[in-house]
C-alpha cells in the first residue's frame, strides 16, 4: 500500500513535470539563475581568497643579529619562534648567505662590488625572516621578540619600517574578505528568494487543481506529495544544467583570469573539486525545490 | 440518509441559510430549486463538510458530518460524489487519469483502477475519448468524465451544483438522463438548479430555497418562484 501510494506519488509529480514543460522551464530557468549565483559566489570567494593569500605572503618581518652574534643562538631564537602559534615559517640567512645574495643582486653593479671587496670582513647581518599566519601578527611577534633577553644578539627588526604597510594590508585583505562574505551572502539570499517566489506563483496556478483533488478525497500527503516531486525535479534539472553550463564559461574566462592574477585558475579549482560542486548545487536546488513547494502547498491545503 | 436539524450558516452577520430543517431519503431524486444566492450551493457545501454550519446538526448516514476529524475528512469526501458546474477535471490529465486519481487517493490497487474506470466512462459513453485531455473534450463530455469520476468509489449520495450551468439544451438533458439513471441504480442524487424546464421535466421532489429559507417542499414539485 505504502510502496504503491510512494510510486503513484513520484509518478504524479514527474508526468506534472513533463506535460507541464513551459512551466518547468520557466522555473528551471529562474532556479538555474540562482544556482548560477550561488556557484559564481563560490569561486569568487575562492579567487578572493587567492589573492588576500598572496598578499599575506609577500609580507613578512625580518629580525637582523649584532655581527657577533653566535649561528648556534641565532638558531636557538628560530626554534623559539617556530614554537609560537602565529609562526608560519622562519627562514633563516647567514651571513655568508645574505653576502652571496647581495652580491648575486648587484652583480651588474661593479662598483658597489668592488667597494664591498675592500672591506677586510662581511659587513652584512644574519636574518630571520618570520612569516605569520596572518598579517595582523607580526605586531605580537614584534613584541615578542623585543623582550630584554634578546636585547643584546638582535640589531634590528624591520618591522618598525613595515608597520604602516603591514597595518594597511590587514585592513584591506579583512575588508575584502568581509565584503565578498557580505555581497555572497546578499546575492544568495536574494537569489533564493526569487527562486521561492517562483515556486510559489507556479503552486499558485495549480491551486484550482488542489481544491479538486481534496473534493474527490484526496488526503493531503497524496496531494502534497506530486507537488514537492515537482519541486526537487525543479531542482534537479537546474542544478544539473548549471554544472554543465559552468564548464564552457570557466573555460573561456578562467585563462583570462589567469593572466591577471597568476595565482587564480578558476577551472582548475572547478575540475578538482567538481563532486563538492555537484553535492552543493544539487543540494541547494533539491531542497530549495522541495521545501519551497511544501511552504507554497501549505496555504492552498487549509480544510 | 440525510438530516439537516436547524441548520443556520451566517458569513460575518449576512445570513446564507436560516433554520433549516430537511430529511432526504436514501434513493431520492431532490432538486434544489431557487435564485442565485438562495442558498443551494451553501447547503452542499455543509454536506461535503467544506463549511460548517453556525447551528444546528447534519447527518450522513446518522454520523453528525461536523464532528468528523479533519484527518478523516477524505474518507467522507470519498462517500460523497460531488459533479460541479465548471467540472473541476485536472487539467493536466487525460480522461481515463482523472477517473483513475479518485481510485488512486483511495488506495485502490493497479488492477481494480484497469477494471473499473473503462466500465465507468462506458457508463456515461466516454470509452472512445480515454485518452484525451479536458481541452479536447466538449463541455457535456466534461460533465459525463466528472460523473464517472462521482461515482467511482459507489457512493451514497451524489451532490450536483449547477452541472448543467454550461451545458447547451441538448447536452444539459444528456447529463439528466445520466443522473436519473444512476439514481435507478440505487444513488441519492440532490441536484441544484435555477433551470426551469428541467425541474419541471423530471416530476420529482422539488425543494425551494429563497434568502436562506426552505419555502416550497413539494413531493411532485415544480419550479414555482
Amino acid at each position: 500500500m505504502f510502496k504503491t501510494t510512494l510510486f503513484r506519488i513520484v509518478k504524479s509529480g514527474w508526468q506534472s513535470f513533463v506535460r507541464n514543460y513551459w512551466l518547468s522551464a520557466a522555473t528551471v530557468a529562474v532556479m538555474i539563475l540562482a544556482l548560477f549565483v550561488i556557484a559564481g559566489l563560490t569561486l569568487f570567494n575562492v579567487m578572493t581568497q587567492a589573492v588576500v593569500a598572496n598578499l599575506q605572503n609577500r609580507v613578512d618581518v625580518s629580525v637582523y643579529f649584532n655581527k657577533d652574534t653566535e649561528e648556534a643562538k641565532v638558531l636557538s631564537v628560530r626554534q623559539e619562534l617556530v614554537a609560537l602559534p602565529e609562526v608560519k615559517s622562519v627562514d633563516y640567512v647567514s651571513q655568508g648567505e645574505a653576502l652571496k645574495r647581495f652580491q648575486e643582486l648587484h652583480k651588474n653593479n661593479q662598483v658597489l662590488l668592488r667597494s664591498l671587496q675592500e672591506l677586510d670582513q662581511n659587513p652584512l647581518e644574519a636574518s630571520l625572516n618570520i612569516k605569520a599566519n596572518q598579517a595582523s601578527q607580526y605586531e605580537a611577534i614584534s613584541d615578542y621578540l623585543s623582550q630584554d633577553r634578546f636585547q643584546g644578539i638582535i640589531d634590528k627588526i624591520n618591522y618598525k619600517q613595515n608597520k604602516d604597510i603591514i597595518g594597511r594590508l590587514t585592513r584591506l585583505t579583512g575588508n575584502i574578505q568581509m565584503g565578498g562574505f557580505v555581497i555572497s551572502l546578499f546575492l544568495g539570499l536574494l537569489a533564493l528568494l526569487v527562486t521561492f517566489n517562483t515556486v510559489r506563483l507556479t503552486m499558485y496556478t495549480w491551486r484550482e487543481e488542489i481544491s479538486v483533488m481534496r473534493f474527490v478525497g484526496a488526503d493531503n500527503w497524496f496531494i502534497r506529495g506530486p507537488f514537492v516531486v515537482e519541486g526537487v525535479l525543479y531542482g534537479i534539472a537546474s542544478a544539473m544544467t548549471t554544472i554543465i553550463v559552468i564548464f564552457p564559461i570557466l573555460y573561456f574566462i578562467s585563462p583570462k583570469i589567469t593572466n591577471f592574477l597568476p595565482e587564480v585558475d578558476l577551472l582548475f579549482f572547478y575540475q578538482t573539486n567538481f563532486w563538492q560542486f555537484i553535492l552543493l548545487l544539487f543540494g541547494i536546488g533539491i531542497v530549495l525545490g522541495g521545501v519551497s513547494s511544501l511552504i507554497a502547498i501549505r496555504r492552498y491545503l487549509k480544510a | 440518509m440525510i438530516v439537516f436539524q436547524k441548520i443556520s450558516k451566517i458569513y460575518d452577520g449576512c445570513t446564507a441559510l436560516n433554520n433549516i430543517d430537511l430529511t432526504i431519503k436514501a434513493k431520492e431524486f431532490v432538486s434544489l430549486a431557487g435564485p442565485s444566492g438562495a442558498g443551494k450551493s451553501t447547503l452542499l457545501k455543509l454536506l461535503i463538510g467544506e463549511e460548517k454550519p453556525s447551528k444546528g446538526k447534519l447527518f450522513l448516514d446518522k454520523q453528525n458530518i461536523h464532528l468528523v476529524k479533519e484527518k478523516d475528512m477524505p474518507k467522507l469526501r470519498r462517500k460523497i460524489g460531488m459533479v460541479f458546474q465548471d467540472f473541476r477535471l485536472l487539467s493536466d490529465r487525460t480522461a481515463y487519469e482523472n477517473v483513475a486519481f479518485a481510485m488512486e487517493v483511495a488506495g485502490a490497487t493497479d488492477k481494480e483502477i484497469k477494471q473499473d474506470v473503462p466500465q465507468l466512462l462506458e457508463l456515461v459513453g466516454l470509452v472512445d475519448k480515454l485518452n484525451q485531455f479536458p481541452h479536447q473534450l466538449s463541455g457535456g463530455e466534461k460533465q459525463r468524465v466528472a460523473i464517472a469520476r462521482a461515482l467511482i468509489h459507489r457512493p451514497s449520495v451524489i451532490l450536483a451544483d449547477e452541472p448543467t450551468g454550461n451545458l447547451d439544451l441538448l447536452n444539459s438533458w444528456d447529463i439528466v438522463r445520466l443522473l436519473q439513471k444512476i439514481n435507478e441504480l440505487g444513488t441519492t442524487i440532490i441536484l441544484a438548479t435555477h433551470d426551469r424546464e428541467i425541474i419541471n421535466n423530471l416530476g420529482r421532489r422539488v425543494i425551494t430555497l429563497d434568502k436562506g429559507r426552505v419555502i416550497r417542499d413539494e413531493a411532485n414539485g415544480r419550479y414555482i418562484l
